[in-house]
């Protein structure tokens, strides 16, 4: 028999944590809901568009009754559950329906404050949290004038905006002097009221209510100074408490909340919470996010994964008002620690305000000019460094070059046949073209429907804005936690700490465990993947070579008409007469067509037939060459000056470092590729600070450099310290490799990497912790013992022949 | 080509992976799927003529390694956005032997 699983709570967390379930393991078990709302579950976020009549009550639901048929599960609608008796575990329903349950998840919500004051019962008094009270102040606005909303938060404002629209006159009645306090500073919120007034909207500031008018039905309010106000409907929107009667009544621990642990349990282990009803690690949350976090969760402990953790939220807040751009997150107040950055155009009603702290974002208000919250919000998230370009970003991403997010007027102002998409060629009236004709939504759609941001994404920015502008209010960003494919719904980091984890040793037990969507991946995950096992478990894992990108396979670069490119690793650069004649030989003998010196400091040889390859490598195998991997996610290069032995100006040997650097690093695999170089003094003719590692040599000793790039998107190296021996760079330098190969996400190069975690995180592993920067170092050494075996060799010996000859029929 | 033509034994084609056949006239991508279904398609991608034997084979689909179309093995068509086709040749698996049809 089926195990038996109970949700008590129809509503936004409950049902999510059974969608998630049932994506997990459908048939696991016999599910039953027991919802005191006569409805399938809706989006109640949206009741506030519905209040201002944009939206009807059909297009807010989320799950109608066909979708609990579909899925087998039992939906007990407009029962409310009366009691749980956790030793016989059955719950029990108002009309007496008795459930008996293997699991439990209580997701109960909460319920609006209602001010305990004289009063407060009469007719016409309501809270505004579910379908039923939207009914209500939509019949009192075609029979009453006037109505009276207090609280000025969130929920106040959206109700005032949606009464108003309905032709009432209403005022806001609030206790503080400004608006939405724990979301706004006073800048901003003077601004939000600004505009609501102007809206037509009223405001009594500073009042406190004392008393509720009237005989049966409210006629007014009478706050503390002795003021009065009329009324013919009043909303209270003060605030929520978590609904954890019922659970308090089964002798569950509640605080504010129905306390839970990191796994969504309740002390009652076979108890689940999830939801505005709970408090975990102190703090209940009232937006949907956190708990659509919490509902992962809760189903992964369900289906018994057991993996996931759910260790807390930021959350971030928008206002639902139409006309009104609003965004606020994390600490917008600050403290004595943190620095405030404070952009502000009265004129044309914009209000941006970050809050730094170590450099970090720690929260941010914006008003009127919301495009770059959620870039903010990201950053603020992932802890990034903003110190290089904190001079500018309060002008956004767009200002930070092709790669952030155009904002909305910029796209809106370009022409049809401004060129979008550089790669593909693809411009803004296709894309707008594609958007509407094909109805496409998100990012994704775009990309595979007019391959704009498909290669090297930097236009990706522009397209989120062509999205937003086209669609208006139905575009919604990509979630901040993307899934490595559309194979899974995990992500880099849940599928890099499942391997570790749970020592998956081959791609079928990563699928398997993951429960992946296809049965052998994409494209996309093979590569990624096989990296990850590969960078892991380097002793045992059997690289997979139908998993490997062409040139990877093939061990040369694929050109446009099918042949490859040959590169011969020159250690740090250097090569002797005897090498470059055995080049040349080479050359003649397989008529290449083209030679060219490459920007890395050796000789590629271009237009080589697949065929030919063993051959060729076979010639420059004897000659004593090996594989210069320019054609993978791998080490590629270590470009050296001429540095002490001839220059003038050369303080230490950098040829000869860089040599002793290829060695020891050659055939490693990379997320993406990684390239060093060594310079002999900081005029840095080897352009040592554009490079994933870099060494500039000085008088005493070496100048560790790292995280930089040339191509796309430059950026120049961090410094990571200074070293005294030649000992030291080879130790520095494997363990930043290292440290690298194992926390990066798979096609993420070292610059990208490291403002995604922060400079402070590869100091504290390699400077500060000479345990674990040995560590690293012995794990690097250990995988290079299996990967440096020159591929070419092998190949010329006959390893893979199949792949390189065809099958040849007559016919 | 009319007949069936034996071109290959089964093992000599990597699962997930192709091998190419070469006529006088053409070459010819031979896929071998991971539920061992074998597939052979003209080795033309129908967007710039990449070589879809070096593409990644997933499901029935490959992935050409020049601008990422990706083709369904079953007809040779590149899937929805893309368009375009590449020609798909008939196939059968003989014991271990694999055969195509002209
Ligand atoms: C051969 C070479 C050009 C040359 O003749 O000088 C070259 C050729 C290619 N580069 Fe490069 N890059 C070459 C040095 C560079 C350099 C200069 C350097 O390393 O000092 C850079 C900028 C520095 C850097 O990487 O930070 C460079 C930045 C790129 C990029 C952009 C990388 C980025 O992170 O933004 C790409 C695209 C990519 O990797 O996704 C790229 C990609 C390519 C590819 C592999 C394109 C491809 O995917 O097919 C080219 C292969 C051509 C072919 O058909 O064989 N190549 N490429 C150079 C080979 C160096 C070597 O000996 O291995
Ligand atoms: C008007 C409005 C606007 C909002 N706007 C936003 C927004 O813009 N952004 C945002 O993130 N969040 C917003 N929220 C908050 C968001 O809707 C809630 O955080 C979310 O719905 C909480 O989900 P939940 O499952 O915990 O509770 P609910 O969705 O309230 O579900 C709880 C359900 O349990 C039922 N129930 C309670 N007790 C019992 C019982 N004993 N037996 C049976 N059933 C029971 C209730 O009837 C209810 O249907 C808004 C809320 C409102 C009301
Ligand atoms: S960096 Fe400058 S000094 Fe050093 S070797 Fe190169 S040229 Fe000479
Ligand atoms: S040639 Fe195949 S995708 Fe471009």
């Amino acid at each position: 028999m089926k195990e038996r699983l109970v949700l008590i709570g129809n509503g936004m967390a409950g049902v999510r944590t059974l969608e998630e379930l049932l994506k997990l393991t459908p048939e696991k078990y016999d599910i039953t809901v027991f919802g005191e709302e006569p409805y399938g579950n809706y989006n109640r976020i949206m009741l506030s568009p519905v209040l201002a009549s944009e939206k009807t009550i059909d297009e807010i639901m989320l799950n109608d009754d066909q979708w609990y048929a579909d899925n087998n599960v039992t939906l007990h609608k407009g029962r409310k559950v009366t009691g749980i008796d956790r030793v016989r575990k059955v719950v029990r329903a108002d009309d007496g329906t008795e459930a008996a349950y293997d699991r439990l998840i209580i997701a109960t919500g909460s319920t609006p404050f209602i001010l305990p004051v004289p009063g407060a019962d009469k007719e016409g008094v309501i809270g505004f949290r579910d379908i039923h009270d939207v009914d209500l102040m939509l019949e009192a606005s075609k029979k009453y004038k006037k109505a009276v909303v207090i609280g000025g938060g969130l929920l106040g404002l959206e109700a005032a905006n949606g009464l108003m629209k309905q032709g009432m006159d209403v005022t806001v009645v609030h206790l503080l002097g400004h608006l939405m306090e724990r979301q706004l500073d006073v800048t901003a919120a003077k601004m939000l009221q600004q505009s609501l007034q102007d809206k037509g909207m009223k405001f009594l500031m500073d009042h406190a209510t004392e008393e509720v008018l009237g005989d049966d039905h409210v006629t007014g309010l009478k706050f503390s100074d002795g003021t009065e106000i009329a009324a013919d409907l009043l909303v209270m929107a003060v605030g929520i408490k978590p609904n954890i009667e019922l659970a308090q009544n089964a002798g569950l621990h509640c605080e504010r909340g129905i306390v839970v642990n990191d796994t969504m349990q309740t002390f009652d282990p076979g108890i689940y919470s999830v939801g505005e009803c709970v408090q975990h690690r102190g703090v209940c949350y009232g937006l949907v996010a956190p708990l659509f976090e919490q509902a992962k969760v809760a189903a992964n402990h369900l289906a018994e994964f057991g993996i996931a953790r759910y260790e807390g939220s930021v959350t971030s807040t928008m206002l639902k008002v139409t006309g009104i751009d609003l965004f606020s997150a994390g600490d917008f107040l600050g403290d004595d620690d943190t620095e405030e950055m404070v952009f502000q155009d009265v004129a044309s009603g914009v209000y941006k305000k970050i809050v730094l702290r170590d450099n970090r974002i720690a929260g941010c208000v914006m008003y009127g000019d919301t495009i770059d919250g959620t870039w903010y919000f990201q950053m603020l998230k992932d802890g990034t460094d903003v110190s290089d370009f904190r001079n500018t970003i309060l002008f956004g991403q767009a200002h930070l070059g092709d790669a952030g997010h155009g904002d909305d007027t910029r796209v809106a102002a370009m022409p049809d046949d401004a060129e979008i998409c550089g790669c593909n060629g693809v411009c803004k009236g296709d894309i707008v073209n594609a958007i509407s004709e094909k109805k496409l939504f998100t990012l994704d759609d775009v990309k595979a429907h007019t391959k704009a941001a498909s290669s090297c994404g930097s236009c990706t920015g522009l397209v989120e804005a062509l999205l937003a502008h086209t669609l208006g209010g139905d575009y919604s960003e990509a979630p901040s936690k993307k899934p490595l494919c559309s194979c899974t719904d995990y992500s880099h980091d849940d599928i890099i700490g499942a391997i570790r984890n749970q020592e998956l040793k081959s791609m079928q037990a990563v699928r398997d465990f993951l429960e992946w969507k296809t049965p052998d991946g994409c494209a996309s995950c093979r590569p990624a993947l096989n990296y990850y096992l590969l960078a892991n478990w380097p002793e045992e894992y059997q690289d997979d070579l139908q998993s490997r990108f062409i040139n990877e396979r093939a061990h040369g670069n694929i050109q446009k008409d099918g042949t490859y490119s040959v590169v011969p690793r020159m250690f740090g650069g250097l090569c002797t007469p005897s090498d470059l004649r055995a080049i040349a030989d080479v050359c003649e003998k397989y008529s290449v067509p083209e030679m060219k010196v490459t920007g890395g400091q050796r000789i590629d040889l271009f237009g080589v037939k697949k065929e030919d390859l063993p051959g060729m490598w076979k010639d420059l195998t004897d000659a004593g060459f090996v594989s210069g991997h320019a054609y993978g996610k791998a080490m590629r290069t270590v470009k050296t000056c001429a540095g002490k032995t001839w220059c003038r100006f050369g303080t230490q040997n950098s040829t000869g470092l860089g040599v002793k650097l290829e060695e020891l690093t050659w055939g490693s695999w990379m997320p993406h590729k990684f390239k060093l170089a060594v310079s002999g003094c900081p005029r840095n003719c080897a352009e040592a600070t554009i490079k994933d590692f870099g060494v500039v040599c000085v008088d005493s000793g070496y100048e560790l450099h790292v995280g930089g790039n040339g191509g796309i998107k430059v950026r120049v190296t961090d410094f990571l310290c200074k070293v005294d021996t030649e000992e030291e760079v080879l130790e520095y330098c494997g363990a930043f490799i290292q440290k690298y190969r194992e926390e990066a996400h798979y096609l993420e190069r070292t610059a990208p990497w490291v403002e995604r975690v922060g400079l402070a995180c590869v100091k504290q592993a390699i400077l500060e912790d000479e345990a674990q920067r040995k560590a690293l170092y012995e794990r690097f050494l250990l995988s290079q013992k299996f990967a440096q075996i020159d591929p070419w060799k092998q190949r010329a010996e006959g390893a893979e022949s199949c792949e390189f000859n065809p099958i040849r029929i007559s016919a | 080509m009319s007949n069936w033509l034996e071109v290959a034994k089964l093992d000599d084609i990597p699962r997930l992976g192709s091998r190419v056949v070469r006529t006088d006239t053409m070459e010819i991508a031979v896929f071998r799927a991971a539920d061992d279904s074998v597939f052979a398609l003209k080795n033309v991608c129908p967007h710039k003529k990449g070589p879809l034997s070096e593409g990644i084979v997933a499901g029935h689909t490959v992935t050409c390694p020049l601008h990422n179309w990706k083709i369904n093995l079953e007809d040779g068509c590149a899937q929805g956005p893309d368009e375009g086709c590449t020609h798909a040749f008939e196939t059968k698996v003989d014991g271990d032997i694999v055969y195509l049809k002209g």
